[in-house]
């Protein structure tokens, strides 16, 4: 059943209305997390949550999953986002993950500190989407008893 | 009456706990459970731990129902339907002491808001008078996570890139 994709109008029609609304939320989401609730552990789950989605309702054959399926090819580079950020720091001469050391010209000390965060929770909701999306494919890949993909 | 509103919420979490171990198909249990995560979001919000209660609903209703439901989907019908064995004695004896215990216990935590609690005049002063000229971060909670912590939140990124990499070695088939 999960195999096909659903094949009801009214719900390929409302998901493909709501999953925009999702990504766009998220995004908000991970965004304003430094004046609101929030931030990139939710952001990246939302935005994993709305691929997900398009995967459960157009089939691991769908154009959603086959999007999906290449952003599976970046997995790990969030985590490589977080850690660059505080490489840089190393190489301004500062502590690991002390923002303000970030090596970048032109920049005063208060951009500095909300650049390194922004970053940070980009590399967290990047890491996070892609896991959570991989989760999925690896649960396709165990119920289904032929497997079409190497 | 000040517990008008954490009193139903405490009788439902107890009820969709309790409905979720009690329940024979184990698609409701899932659907109890994600319930049950909803409730516990809104303690959280009630309490002000609006961060929180933002990541329980989503993770704990959202994204963890979706990967119970898919794995259930994976297995066979009759594994989905559970009889359940009463449970020994023992337990039934011990787990109301052990409850009765932790009660007791809790009657030396600090009340809910006090000032003068541990962690209150820790570490918790100084980011709350210090996040906003240190960091450049209105919200305090992104500034401990994002910046003050920030190994720490590394390190949890580390350990959910290894759970999606554990997850695809385990469960991946190889095509024949």
């Amino acid at each position: 059943m999960i195999h096909t994709g659903h094949e009801s109008m009214i719900v390929r029609r409302s998901a493909a209305l709501v999953i925009p609304l999702v990504q766009l939320f998220g995004l908000y989401v991970l965004f304003f997390g430094q004046y609101g609730p929030g931030g990139g552990f939710v952001g990246g789950v939302m935005l994993g949550a709305s691929l997900i989605a398009g995967i459960l309702v157009f089939g691991p054959d769908g154009q959603p999953a086959a999007a999906a399926k290449k952003l599976l090819k970046t997995d790990g580079l969030g985590l490589l986002i977080f850690a660059g950020v505080g490489g840089l720091c190393l190489i301004g001469g500062g502590a690991f993950l002390n923002y303000s050391h970030m090596q970048l010209p032109g920049l005063d000390d208060p951009t500095r500190r909300y650049l390194g965060i922004v970053l940070t929770q980009i590399g967290v909701a990047a890491d996070i989407a892609v896991a959570a999306v991989s989760i999925v494919f690896s649960l396709y890949s165990a119920s289904s008893d032929e497997v079409s993909d190497a | 009456m000040t517990y008008s509103f954490e009193l139903p919420l405490l009788v439902l979490l107890i009820l969709t706990a309790g409905g979720a171990i009690v329940v024979k198909d184990l698609i409701s249990a899932v659907v109890i459970l994600g319930s049950y995560s909803f409730f516990l979001a809104l303690v959280w919000a009630w309490l002000g731990a609006v961060d929180v209660a933002f990541v329980e609903a989503v993770v704990g209703a959202g994204l963890a129902t979706v990967f119970f439901l898919l794995t259930l989907f994976g297995t066979a019908p009759e594994d989905t339907l559970i009889r359940r064995t009463p449970p020994p004695i023992a337990a039934v004896i011990a787990l109301p002491v052990l409850g009765l215990l932790l009660l007791y216990a809790a009657d030396d935590l600090p009340a809910f808001g006090d000032l003068q609690a541990p962690a209150s005049v820790h570490v918790s002063p100084y980011y709350l008078e210090n996040s906003l000229s240190d960091t450049h971060t209105p919200n305090v909670v992104t500034a401990v996570l994002m910046d003050y912590r920030a190994l720490d939140t590394m390190m949890e990124t580390a350990v959910i890139f290894t759970a999606g990499i554990a997850c695809w070695l385990i469960l991946r088939r190889k095509a024949s």
